[in-house]
């Protein structure tokens, strides 16, 4: 009963699709702002699912059916365990359970393991194109990602279990403040910007050369769908930084203050560049940022 | 009124068929994103892909090749969705009727749900239209 609570409403998807659309709008209006418009009111992205949900839903002729329908569930279903699992382990340190960062890594992928599985079978050539670059760019940033987590496991003393991370950065201070932590945590957040499928990094969803990518063919509801996966992406991943590397301090307030924080930093990555070649992200992420985490994985085993 | 409907003339997402127009009309659509007009406060945003939209804005006339995308288009499109013929070429034809490559004007290949006329449309005109289909889909007077 407590397990489905968690799940559906609490830390899980209710809580995390609401703050995710929120962010989605802060976004948006921020970009907004920046180019001297206005920007959307703030329920935009409610009604933006909304309407999707009274569409009609097409399935492209010749598409595999089943595949078509389920892969945006998949990623959904995934993101809101990641959302759970993290939400119940920043209120209660304790209750994480062994091994759970690797679960949380595993699960992270799986949006962009849905998208591609979407993409490709839908039977658009704009989509497999879509789906390639997204294949493409998860095996660049997940090595850099995976490393900058190894910096953070190395300096709470090897402990895979996020309740030890946590209570390791409560006693001793937010990894942050480390050189190790706060090389990792660039590294990080340029992977992070990736698996959001934020610019520079949008190339799976280039609106503007394959029109929207893996998502071309979907519409109604499996379109909605995949625009909530995106939205609890967008609540969880930064909350995922924050609690490896930045728990210093775990009250709702300082959480709130350091997840806005976050935000602005992707937002203002966002605003700030123009989108990359694949072949370019490709050769960044496994160029500088590998290198980057890989010299604070270096400076973590020598205990700085 | 039901809250699927009223949510769709809230977020507007527009896909731009361009049915061989002289290309005038296209940079008045556009001018409708920039920061003077910026229709993203209405909630309309432009897509790439006609399985996203809602409303299919067309301009130009069809000739023989262009009509045969242009229905094509509207079957793809996910219903509802409406279409708004934008430019006197859209509406009416208006110098190429009797052009030997202008088989017919746009409503005769989908239905259209609001005209806007002008060679090209003002960007304020196609704001007034589009605040008028707002309040047809809603069946307000
Ligand atoms: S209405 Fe005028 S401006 Fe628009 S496409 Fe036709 S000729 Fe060009």
């Amino acid at each position: 009963m407590k397990l489905l609570f968690n799940y559906l409403l609490f830390p899980g998807f209710l809580f995390s699709a609401c703050v995710g659309l929120i962010a989605g709008w802060v976004d948006r209006k921020v970009t907004a702002r920046i180019q001297w418009r206005k920007g959307p009111p703030w329920y935009q992205n409610f009604v933006d699912l909304m309407k999707l949900l009274g569409k009609e839903t097409i399935i492209p002729q010749g598409a595999s059916r089943m595949t078509f329908l389920l892969a945006p569930f998949l990623g959904l279903l995934s993101a809101v365990l990641v959302a759970t699992i993290l939400g119940v382990s920043l209120r209660m340190p304790l209750e994480s359970f062994a091994g759970d960062v690797i679960v949380i890594l595993y699960l992270l992928t799986m949006p962009a393991v849905s998208m591609i599985l979407g993409g490709s079978s839908s039977r658009n050539p704009l989509a497999s194109v879509g789906a390639s670059r997204e294949m493409k760019l998860v095996l660049g940033y997940e090595l850099p990602f995976i490393l900058s987590i190894l910096a953070v496991i190395i300096r709470s003393g090897g402990s895979i279990q996020l309740g030890p991370i946590l209570n390791q950065q409560i006693n001793f201070g937010s990894n942050l403040a480390s050189w190790p932590g706060a090389l990792a945590f660039i590294a990080a957040i340029f992977c992070m910007q990736a698996k959001l499928g934020f610019v520079p990094f949008d190339v799976a969803e280039a609106e503007q050369e394959i029109m929207a990518g893996a998502v071309i063919e979907y519409s109604g509801l499996p379109l909605a769908v995949f625009r909530l996966t995106k939205a609890v992406l967008l609540y969880t991943i930064p909350l995922f930084l924050i609690a490896l590397f930045w728990a210093g301090n775990l009250s709702w307030l300082a959480l709130t203050g350091k997840y806005i924080a976050v935000l602005v930093i992707i937002i203002l990555i966002k605003n700030t560049n123009p989108r990359l070649r694949i072949d370019q992200a490709m050769r960044f992420f496994w160029g500088p940022v590998t290198a980057l985490a890989g010299i604070s994985v270096i400076l973590a085993l020598f205990g700085l | 009124m039901d809250l699927k409907l009223k949510a769709l003339t809230k977020s507007i997402w527009v896909f731009h068929a361009a049915t061989s127009p002289c290309n005038n009309c296209d940079i008045e659509v556009l001018d409708l994103l920039t920061p003077k007009y910026d229709v993203e406060r209405l909630g309309i945003v432009l897509v790439g892909s006609v399985r996203h939209a809602d409303a299919l804005l067309v301009t130009g006339v069809p000739n023989y090749k262009t009509r045969e995308r242009l229905k094509k288009l509207y079957e793809q499109a996910p219903k509802p969705c409406v279409v708004v013929a934008i430019g006197g070429c859209a509406c009416g034809r208006i110098i190429f009727q009797d052009s030997y490559n202008s088989p017919c004007p746009v409503d005769e290949v989908v239905p259209v749900d609001v005209y806007i006329p002008g060679c090209p449309p003002k960007p304020q005109a196609m704001i007034a239209g589009i605040a008028k289909l707002i309040k047809k889909v809603r069946g307000e007077k």
